[in-house]
């Protein structure tokens, strides 16, 4: 018996929400006086894999193949199947992202497991029993899911878990091969276009976001947000009416409609935070909201606030900011 | 061409959320349900769809009859007929199980649905049904066109970028923003949805996986600390010593 974590990598590099689920994978093997095993697929660094030995994991599953670059669910369900049937892993854990919720989806029919996604706290387990916590209603409430199958798959919602650094040890990295076949790979991607982030910082990955709405008046103003960003090492979003009239790409529109975000500190820039956008970024640590009227709902959300003019207020910021020691 | 739509029932965005019986249940009390907002995107795509290449959209429901009025929205808004399986939706497992055993028996060709709903937050029931019925699930795609008659391209998003899929019918997509705009009822719809067919099925024996124990809040915030404009650089100091974030 054993935890199993899927870690996805980026240019090499495992990414942060998997660095996440790993710790929590070997907290919940510690848990269960066991070990976590690791498995990996395509674009990532073997040192980077062994270096999965800190966040608790001491085995890394490595399957090499270059299909694997690019997400194919079929043939990524294919070798974390084998990997757990090799490890006998019990309980499998993902990062709740677009490829982890997805391939643990599937995998939750193939190994006829229990599934939890958007999980937000370590699980109970007493006596027979496994409970988790996973965020409900869009931020508004949590729910106790208790798994009842054999197998439990846990999707871990993006910064909800510390990442553990002192696991100790280097993991060993070990060769897997799932002996994948052409139809593996019949829904694989045409194209796969990755965003140019400028050098910055991607969203669904980041502790800091600075999101600009109306209330920046024009795109022209728009490099105050970026600016801001990155003198704290933030991604950048923005309101659906701003992406609505195409001032910013769809893809950085948060909300109830866009993409849901629960970084350590979210600044509100010239957003009044109707309630379809707080649905997208209530689970947020700390709100800072900008804006200009005193009476919008946003800073009901809010830990700080600033009432005044967007174009005043964040060069300001960007000057503070830029005296603070890095 | 025959699509299947699969919507939920979810109570609206603006809606005050709340639990009775000792936080076990969802208290439906004074709350206004609607079509999940993401299911109005595959709802909507898979009317133009039928508008430009013919064939026809059933909507499916799993759920009990009080989803009945939302269900006949979506024949308003340009559905052609309904099925409702007669269950209380009790996890993804179970709803996928039901979808699934729908599809099979309606060979459709394609069945989409919205990305997640905004009541239960899965994302889990799209890729559960494509595993069931061994057909590619490509989710959560933005946008999805057909190339010929049995062939559609879509594209979805993964984290930081976006991929461009090809996929042969029959296959399961589920929706998200900007795939279209998402219609509303118009009065002609409404009239002819009256008499459009809803056919209530019981469900098949599937079980559930999981089970819903406890619900609770997230504890409220102890309030706004405002910090005067003029003097907007504090901010920056607080977030750093006090809230300790930068």
């Amino acid at each position: 018996m054993s935890v199993l974590v899927f870690v996805e990598g980026l240019n090499g590099e495992i990414k942060k929400s998997s660095l996440e689920a790993a710790s929590y994978g070997s907290q919940v093997a510690q848990a269960m006086g066991t070990t976590a095993t690791a498995v990996a697929i395509g674009d990532v660094h073997e040192e980077a894999l062994a270096k999965l030995g800190e966040q608790g994991i001491s085995k890394v599953l490595y399957d090499a193949d270059d299909r694997l670059k690019q997400f194919v669910a079929d043939a990524y369900v294919k070798v974390i199947a084998k990997a757990a049937q090799q490890e006998n892993a019990k309980v499998l854990v993902f990062s709740n992202s677009n490829i982890g919720a997805a391939v643990g989806s599937k995998l939750a029919v193939r190994l006829n497991g229990s599934l939890a996604t958007n999980v937000t706290e370590l699980p109970k387990i007493e006596g027979g029993s496994f409970t988790v916590r996973r965020g409900v209603f869009s931020g508004k409430a949590f729910a106790d899911v208790n798994l009842s199958s054999d197998v439990k798959i846990i999707a871990v919602k993006k910064n909800s878990t510390d990442i553990i650094s002192n696991g100790g040890g280097t993991a060993t990295v070990e060769k897997l091969s799932a002996d994948l076949a052409e139809a593996d790979f019949a829904a694989a991607p045409k194209e796969t276009v990755m965003q140019d982030t400028d050098g910055g910082v991607l969203l669904p990955e980041a502790e800091i976001v600075v999101s600009g709405g109306r209330g920046l008046k024009g795109p022209e103003n728009w490099h105050l947000i970026e600016e801001l960003a990155r003198e704290l090492g933030a991604a950048t979003a923005c309101s659906k009416p701003v992406s609505d009239i195409g001032w910013r790409p769809h893809h950085e529109h948060v909300g109830q409609t866009g993409i849901t975000v629960s970084p350590n500190l979210y600044i509100a820039v010239g957003i009044s935070g109707a309630i379809q956008h707080l649905a997208g970024v209530n689970s947020s640590k700390v709100i800072v909201v900008i804006n200009k009227d005193p009476e919008a709902p946003f800073f009901k959300a809010a830990d700080y606030g600033i009432v005044g003019d967007a174009l005043e207020v964040v060069p300001k910021l960007i000057e503070a900011a830029k005296a603070l020691d890095k | 061409m025959k699509i299947l739509v699969c919507i939920s029932n979810v109570p609206d965005t603006t809606s005050k959320i709340n639990f009775t019986g000792d936080n076990k249940e969802f208290d439906k009390n004074g709350v206004q349900f609607v079509i999940n907002p993401w299911d109005e995107y595959a709802l909507t795509r898979a009317i133009e769809l039928k508008e430009a290449k013919g064939g026809s959209v059933t909507v499916l429901n799993v759920g009990e009859a009080d989803a009945e009025p939302n269900i006949r929205k979506a024949l308003a808004i340009g559905a052609d007929d309904a099925i409702r399986v007669n269950a209380h939706p009790k996890d993804a497992y179970f709803v996928a199980q039901q979808i699934t055993a729908v599809a099979k028996e309606g060979g459709y060709d394609m069945i989409l649905m919205g990305k997640e709903s905004i009541d239960y937050n899965g994302f889990q029931v799209h890729n559960m049904v494509g595993e069931m019925l061994g057909i590619p699930s490509v989710t959560p795609a933005f946008k999805l066109d057909m190339v010929d008659d049995s062939t559609a391209r879509l594209e979805r998003e993964i984290e930081g970028g976006k991929e461009v899929v090809e996929v042969k019918l029959p296959f399961v997509a589920s929706a998200q923003q900007p795939m279209c705009e998402p219609r509303i009822p118009n009065m002609r719809g409404i009239m002819t949805a009256r008499t459009k067919p809803l056919k209530v099925v019981e469900p098949v024996g599937g079980e559930a996986k999981s089970e819903y124990v406890n619900y609770s809040k997230p504890e409220k915030k102890s309030g706004v600390k405002m910090i005067d404009a003029d003097n907007a650089g504090e901010l920056i100091k607080l977030l750093r010593n006090e809230a300790k974030v930068l």
